[in-house]
């Protein structure tokens, strides 16, 4: 695996390329948007979607877990797809996240389709925390704040080459701020392009786009 | 044997009645289903109704039993509506007390709510439409007392999922009307049989055929082919050397068809013509991607005789007849004698009169191809197809169909299916693996029971869980599953991007995600500039760029049939043969004899050969550009492992070029081209081909995973896509045996991946791999690196694009490794 290191207000961030975010420094693994039971919450409107997808990401996130051996984890909102997608989680699923949680403190920040996560889970739930030079929050505030980290927005960039155009989801940065990809099995995304993200931007910014193995810095103009 | 009042109206417009029309008349009065083959011009539709018309007629309304008596299906609404035209003569001039109506997408609510409760005698409409009838609960009434169905153009139906679909419909409808009795129409095909078992339901054991007609065939084509002895090109498809031929071919004729196989080729055709029309005749342009306005008023402007040339793609294949067409002329490779054959009889639909066709062979290849098809049509010998087994995908949406329409047993429901000759190998299997997927999504580790779709009644039955599901079923109903698709409107200059515009039509997302603003290219007969894609569609201002692209969007690329393609390599086989070929091209075939060889029949050669600084290697297949990319991806992975470095390579209907760092010449070919390559290498393949992933949306669409639409909530194509993409990697991650990727495996055989011929290939060149290491590229070579600015790139492609878009410095500065 090759990881990308970039400067974020003067933090130090490795970019994984399986979507999260590790501050060395700060012995701190960030995740955005992992919606678990997002698959179960379809089923109720009766489409079938595989009922996977919460084992699929609590399965690479353990994988970072395990790899970056962090002291403490940030789940940036959004966790949980529903208000009930708690209860909806297996055992299995629960086992994986406890086992996750013993080695490492969680923090929860509320996002607007979790604004209360379940009461077994091991952690704090907040809404915005600050660790060294950065400060984590869910959704992204319009006015520009250095050093704000947050999700939400589920970006996504194309490039194109060879009569074929690749879309990956991509973490967004200007070296001030960043916008993380969402994590979640089943979390489409947003366009770089699309004035959601790109007006949160006053300059230039890269779309650091998620490959097999490595993450790709494409700068702005050629991200669409 | 005719009612006299049959005879006389025969008699009046000068016509007897021809033996084939008479036999069917026979046939219905046994009570037999049977299969009409009959050239275009035999008056197939007429001998199809003429038993109906004859019954009904015999009978005054009062002393018949309420409800449909003949339901007739072709596979285009243009052709029921026109059809249904046709039927008012006889039935108008001999005052039968006969009611006929159609029944297509475009039918008013409340008539179609009508034609349910008090349906006409005769019923013309579409598979789509029978589907929706037989979801009905009211279904039953409807066709208790159904006596005849009628199915148009059956060999353009019979062997697709549209076929599955209607071969399903027809077994619901022998449960409700027992007794009726089907007629098959087909164009001539090369076996019958298969078209036959279609028509009649199948036993447990054995299997069953329909009676069978064959008309006598028409006058022979006439069919010439241009070429120049001076100049054929070595490569591309745009013939733009021959336009001044097609342009005197379109003179010399009343009305003429210009057929071409692709949209991008359809629109360059149209341009060069109008470059050299001089006299301002006439000309008109038709494909799939214009807007609907604009192709009704090209057919309008064709029924009434007003054009002298429509240049079209297989949107015009099949349709209404227009008697004035007295010419077909074809750009490029014919790709198969049938296709050919319904190509040609779009001319002249007199029975006793020749069509006259010309080919237009725009490369050297195609020349041979041209050769090919003419010969192969003259001597009456047509393509076989490869018979698809039924799609679990099409099944699951009649289950649900089924079930919107009352509850049903399971086992009744499957021996039912059985009966439909596409599902008469179906396990029980499979068949409860669909009914789980449909009842709750069939899921081996977890299922979502308590949101089930379907729910077991006390007596054992499947119902509707919930009656919203009907609607739901009817909004997502049908097989043919569009790519996403993007509205292009034309807009003035100097206005921002995403104001005002008019729709010029449509094309595919995936073309236009390619395009950056200020891009030019050529639609809808006009050179327009890319201005910016917006949610509301691409907005395009005209211009006049002379360099402006040709949009290679795909639609109508059919690959060169397995029977062609034989010939074809027959044709280059057989120097005997070349003689008759144009002088460049028998030119070249001896330059490859000198330099190389010419492969004996059934060999497959493989070139390898330095130049510039790479290495290549060339073979000869002639399996299609399907089969031969899936091959070429196949032979990169091998080739990387055998670590000789594979770069890239270029696919075309006949050929495969690799190229790689290191000469390949020395490797065992034998080996490189087993069969094996069909188990682990085609998997891990799969595993990231985004053909792949098209046919599993198309699979998950039809099956019911993917809704098309939620009523009152639209969702875009690029939603969906998206989502069946993230849905396919969990589900092959956690459950690859589910029953939707099996649906798509299957998919895969036949459709975009021609994996079944590759296979075929394979198994034919086994052992007879003849292998030739040159210094220098050789004649038979060229087209395939001609066509270089297709290329594919070896091993992972999305990761290499990626790369190449990547800002280095930062790649450079910031990378840990």
């Amino acid at each position: 695996m090759t990881d990308l290191l970039i400067d974020v207000n003067g933090e130090t961030v490795l970019l994984d390329s399986c979507g999260a975010a590790f501050l060395p420094a700060q012995s701190t693994l960030v995740f955005a948007d992992l919606h678990f039971e997002k698959g179960s919450s379809y089923a109720r409107g009766r489409q079938y979607l595989p009922p996977y997808d919460t084992i699929n990401t609590l399965l690479r996130m353990a994988r970072a877990v395990a790899r970056h051996q962090p002291a403490r984890v940030i789940a940036l909102g959004d966790s949980f797809h529903d208000r009930d997608a708690g209860d909806r989680m297996g055992p299995e699923e629960r086992g994986l996240l406890d086992t996750m949680s013993r080695g490492a403190r969680f923090t929860w920040i509320a996002g607007n389709h979790d604004p209360n996560p379940p009461d077994w889970l091991e952690g704090d739930v907040t809404d915005c925390i600050r660790v060294g030079g950065l400060v984590f929050r869910h959704e992204p505030v319009a006015a520009f704040e250095a050093g704000e980290v947050a999700g939400h927005l589920h970006p996504c960039a194309s490039v194109s080459k060879w009569g074929r155009s690749v879309r990956r989801r991509c973490f967004v940065s200007d070296g001030l701020r960043m916008i993380l990809p969402s994590f979640g099995a089943y979390t489409g995304g947003l366009d770089v392009g699309e004035a959601a993200i790109a007006t949160l931007f006053a300059g230039p910014f890269h779309a650091y786009m998620l490959g097999q193995t490595r993450v790709y810095a494409i700068p702005r103009r050629i991200a669409v | 044997m005719l009612l006299l009042q049959f005879h006389d109206w025969f008699a009046a417009r000068g016509w007897t009645a021809r033996a084939h029309q008479l036999a069917l008349v026979d046939h219905a009065e046994r009570g037999e289903s049977v299969l009409l083959v009959a050239p275009t011009g035999g008056g197939k539709t007429l001998a199809g109704f003429l038993p109906s018309l004859i019954d009904l007629a015999g009978k005054p309304k009062r002393a018949r039993k309420r409800g449909l008596h003949t339901l007739y299906i072709s596979p285009l609404k243009a052709l029921a509506v026109d059809v249904a035209r046709n039927l008012d003569a006889p039935v108008a001039e001999m005052a039968l007390p006969v009611t006929v109506e159609t029944r297509t997408g475009d039918t008013s609510a409340a008539r179609r709510q009508r034609q349910r409760h008090s349906p006409p005698d005769i019923l013309l409409t579409t598979p789509e439409q029978l589907s929706l009838l037989t979801a009905h609960p009211r279904a039953p009434q409807m066709f208790e007392n159904l006596r005849t169905v009628v199915l148009d153009e059956l060999h353009a139906l019979y062997n697709s999922k549209r076929g599955d679909l209607l071969a399903l419909g027809l077994a619901r409808l022998s449960t409700l009307a027992p007794d009726h009795r089907r007629v098959g129409l087909s164009a001539t095909v090369k076996d019958p049989a298969p078209l036959q078992r279609f028509l009649v339901p199948q036993p447990a054991q054995g299997e069953a055929l329909s009676a069978l007609v064959i008309a006598a065939g028409g006058a022979k084509p006439s069919i010439e082919i241009s070429t120049s002895d001076s100049y054929v090109p070595w490569a591309g498809h745009l013939a733009r050397h021959a336009m001044l031929d097609v342009m005197l071919a379109i003179q010399s004729a009343k009305t003429a068809l210009v057929f071409v196989n692709t949209r991008s080729q359809a629109e360059r055709t149209f341009q060069e013509l109008w470059a050299i029309n001089d006299n301002n005749l006439p000309i008109a342009l038709h494909h799939g991607s214009l807007a609907l306005e604009q192709r009704r008023k090209v057919e309008a402007a064709m029924a009434k005789g007003s054009l002298r040339a429509v240049v079209c793609t297989s949107t015009l294949d099949l349709g209404i007849d227009w008697g004035a067409v007295d010419k077909v002329i074809c750009i490029g490779a014919p790709k198969g004698a049938a296709r050919l054959v319904q190509r040609i009889g779009r001319a002249n639909h007199r029975l006793d009169e020749p069509s006259t066709a010309l080919l237009v062979p725009a490369n050297r290849f195609e020349v041979l191809e041209c050769n090919a098809a003419r010969d192969a049509v003259l001597a009456g010998e047509l393509d076989g197809e490869r018979l698809k087994a039924g799609g679990l995908d099409v099944l699951a949406q009649h289950i649900l169909g089924t079930a919107c329409a009352a509850p049903f047993d399971p086992a009744a429901l499957f021996a039912e299916v059985r009966a439909a000759s596409p599902y008469a190998h179906l396990t029980r299997e499979d068949f409860n693996a669909v009914v789980d997927f449909v009842a709750t999504g069939g899921y081996a580790l977890k299922a979502y029971d308590r949101y089930a779709r379907l729910r077991k009644t006390e007596d054992g039955k499947l119902r509707l869980a919930h009656p919203r599901l009907a609607q739901e079923y009817r909004l997502n109903a049908g097989v043919i599953v569009e790519d996403p698709m993007v509205e292009v409107r034309l807009q003035s200059r100097g206005k921002p991007a995403g104001a005002g515009g008019r729709k010029l039509g449509e094309l595919e997302e995936y073309f236009i995600e390619q395009l950056s603003p200020g891009d030019t290219f050529v639609f809808a007969g006009q050179v327009v500039r890319f201005e910016g894609l917006r949610e509301t569609g691409a907005y395009v201002t005209k211009t006049n760029d002379p360099d402006a692209e040709i949009p290679s969007y795909n639609g109508g690329k059919f690959p060169l049939s397995t029977f062609l393609a034989q010939r074809v390599r027959e044709m280059v086989s057989a120097p005997e043969r070349w003689h008759s070929l144009p002088e460049p091209v028998q030119e070249w075939l001896k330059i490859q004899e000198w330099r190389s060889v010419i492969p004996k029949p059934g060999q497959l050669l493989v070139e390898t050969f330095p130049r510039g600084n790479r290495q290549y290697l060339a073979c000869y297949p002639f399996e299609g550009r399907l089969a031969h990319q899936t091959l070429g991806m196949l032979l990169t992975r091998r080739l990387e492992r055998l670590k000789l470095h594979p770069i890239g390579f270029v696919a075309n209907e006949y050929a495969l070029a690799v190229w790689a760092a290191k000469d390949m010449g020395g490797a065992d070919m034998d080996a490189l081209f087993d069969q094996d390559m069909l188990g682990d290498d085609l998997d891990s393949w799969l595993a990231e081909s985004n053909m792949y992933k098209r046919t599993f949306r198309n699979c998950a669409i039809i099956a019911g995973l993917i809704q098309r639409r939620f009523p009152g909530k639209e969702k875009t194509g690029r939603q969906v896509t998206f989502s069946s993409d993230l849905i396919y990697d969990v589900l092959r991650e956690h459950e690859p045996d589910h029953v939707l990727l099996r649906a798509t495996y299957q998919d895969a055989g036949t459709g975009l991946l021609d994996i079944a011929r590759l296979g075929d290939m394979l198994a034919r060149v086994k052992k007879r791999i003849v292998t030739r290491r040159l210094d220098r590229v050789s004649p038979l070579a060229v087209p395939a690196l001609l066509e270089i600015d297709r290329q594919m790139v070896a091993g992972a492609v999305d990761e290499a694009i990626l790369r190449d878009n990547e800002d280095s410095l930062i790649r450079d500065a910031m990378r840990v490794d």
